[in-house]
């Protein structure tokens, strides 16, 4: 059995999805930019005394599972999202979804994904695909950080619907009830609605951790981990920090870019200039995001090392805090015209 | 970043599928442009591996040295830790720090062997051997 479901490519898994579901029941105005800014998924936070695959825990986004439903709550449309303690009844639940027409969105861990090299399988639990039928034992799997479609088995499919660790998935799938056509005044309002939350995630999180305090917390941090840590584990802790910025199936897809991206869709939509320029600020963000990753790798290669190295690795990092700070904070003055 | 910016270094995910980034064409204006790969990240993948790498090797020495289990090498070469390991064989966190030790690894039952070996993808006799069939 086979739904009638287009593949959509996407820079992150999750928008990929959101944008693929909402699409698939008639929101045709959905891109992923659009996705990623209503569901309001630009973040940063810090987290020192966790750790992931013997590193420190970074987030470039905000957590797994938000953007649908934000995106999805913006819009009006009722969502399915379910966790499961039996494998059999999990099976069974997204056999009855795709018997009823709905392709369905899963979380997955990627470490036993058998169509990722070898090299990108860690266990990581916060990766989303979509289930759009089933031939036999295969079913049809559409990844959006693929080209093309692939297929699982059924055993292969159980094994990273229940993968274990942090963020166990518990097979947990989800997926808009039904499809309700969406107006562009409500696109408008989701648009502010997603804007504002970003905002408040960004500048009025308490604590030093999250948002642009986060960047800065960081860029506090790193220039005594040379010092503290050893250049090598320094080096290793800053390669975490550039894998979970840009590397698929940890956190990735150039959020800042996506978010220039976001702002000038959204001008379509609500025509006030200040989009445009914000929009210009974060890609001036994501390209210094980007320097401070060449010079972490810089560091990680061994290339350079010097403490001299690790505070302009610093410096970076307290500019980037001061341009995100400033663009939310243009954004939360922005007065939009009725 | 411009879209002539996009990095095009071959990576190992590259030769199975193109990333998509979102960049800005001539005018300013936003688009998507499908990337091999970033040498920044290839390396950083690179270092973790290296890392992992030499945490199995320490790992191995440890066993041989009996100061742990052989589950400290299964577990290193897994990528995973004792909370992963627990989540995978039902285990407690605190059972598990217990076989870790090699006296206690060692009257093991074959039962509470075997959820070892299965997770690992091994036999139990690899399991004690510490010998790895790679496929």
């Amino acid at each position: 059995m086979k739904l009638n479901y287009e593949h959509f490519q996407a820079a992150h898994c999750e928008n990929g999805v959101t944008t693929s579901l909402l699409q698939n029941v008639g929101v045709h105005q959905i891109t992923e930019p659009l996705a990623f800014g209503i569901g309001a998924g630009l973040f940063f936070v810090y987290i020192p005394l966790i750790k992931i695959n013997n590193g420190p825990a970074i987030a470039f986004r905000t957590l797994p599972g938000l953007v649908f439903n934000r995106t999805c709550k913006a819009l009006d449309i009722p969502v399915v999202r379910k966790k499961f303690s039996s494998k059999q009844k999990a099976q069974s639940y997204l056999d009855q979804c795709l018997a009823d027409g709905h392709p369905v969105g899963c979380q997955v861990g990627v470490y036993y994904l058998p169509y990722f090299p070898k090299e990108y399988r860690f266990h990581f639990n916060a990766h989303n695909l979509i289930v759009y039928g089933k031939e036999g034992d295969n079913y049809l799997i559409s990844d959006p950080v693929m080209e093309t479609v692939t297929t699982m088995t059924s055993y292969e499919l159980e094994r990273v619907r229940f993968a274990k660790g942090a963020l166990a998935p518990k097979g947990q799938l989800y997926y808009p009830k039904e499809g309700r056509p969406v107006t562009d005044e409500q696109i408008r309002r989701a648009i502010k609605k997603g804007i504002a939350k970003n905002v408040n995630n960004m500048l009025h999180i308490p604590g030093p951790i999250a948002g642009v305090d986060g960047i800065k917390f960081i860029a506090k941090r790193i220039k005594n981990w040379r010092d503290k840590l050893g250049l090598k584990t320094a080096g290793l802790y800053l390669a975490q920090l550039v894998r979970m910025q840009e590397e698929i199936g940890t956190g990735g897809g150039g959020f800042r870019y996506i978010y220039g991206a976001f702002l000038q869709q959204a001008h379509a939509y609500l025509p006030n200039d200040d989009l445009l320029e914000i929009s210009n600020t974060f890609t001036q963000a994501g390209d210094l995001w980007r320097s401070a990753a060449v010079q972490a790798s810089g560091i990680y290669k061994g290339r350079i090392g010097s403490q001299e190295d690790f505070n302009q690795m610093s410096e970076y990092l307290f500019e980037i805090a001061e341009i995100e700070k400033q663009a939310f904070t243009s954004l939360s003055k922005i007065t939009w015209k009725p | 970043m411009k879209k002539e910016d996009v990095p095009q270094d071959l990576s190992s995910l590259g030769k199975i599928t193109k990333e998509v980034c979102y960049a800005t064409d001539e005018n300013g204006k936003y688009t998507t442009q499908l990337s091999k790969g970033w040498d920044v990240k290839i390396t950083a993948l690179d270092a973790a591996w290296d890392d992992i790498a030499l945490r199995v090797e320490q790992a191995r020495q440890k066993v041989l040295n009996n100061e742990a289990s052989p589950l400290l090498f299964f577990m290193e070469k897994a990528l995973m830790d004792i909370s992963i390991l627990a989540g995978y064989t039902g285990f407690w966190k605190w059972q598990i720090s217990r076989h870790l030790k090699p006296g206690v690894f060692k009257v093991l039952s074959d039962k509470k062997l075997q959820r070892y070996a299965e997770v690992f993808n091994v036999s139990i006799a690899d399991l004690k051997n510490m010998s790895v069939n790679e496929t």
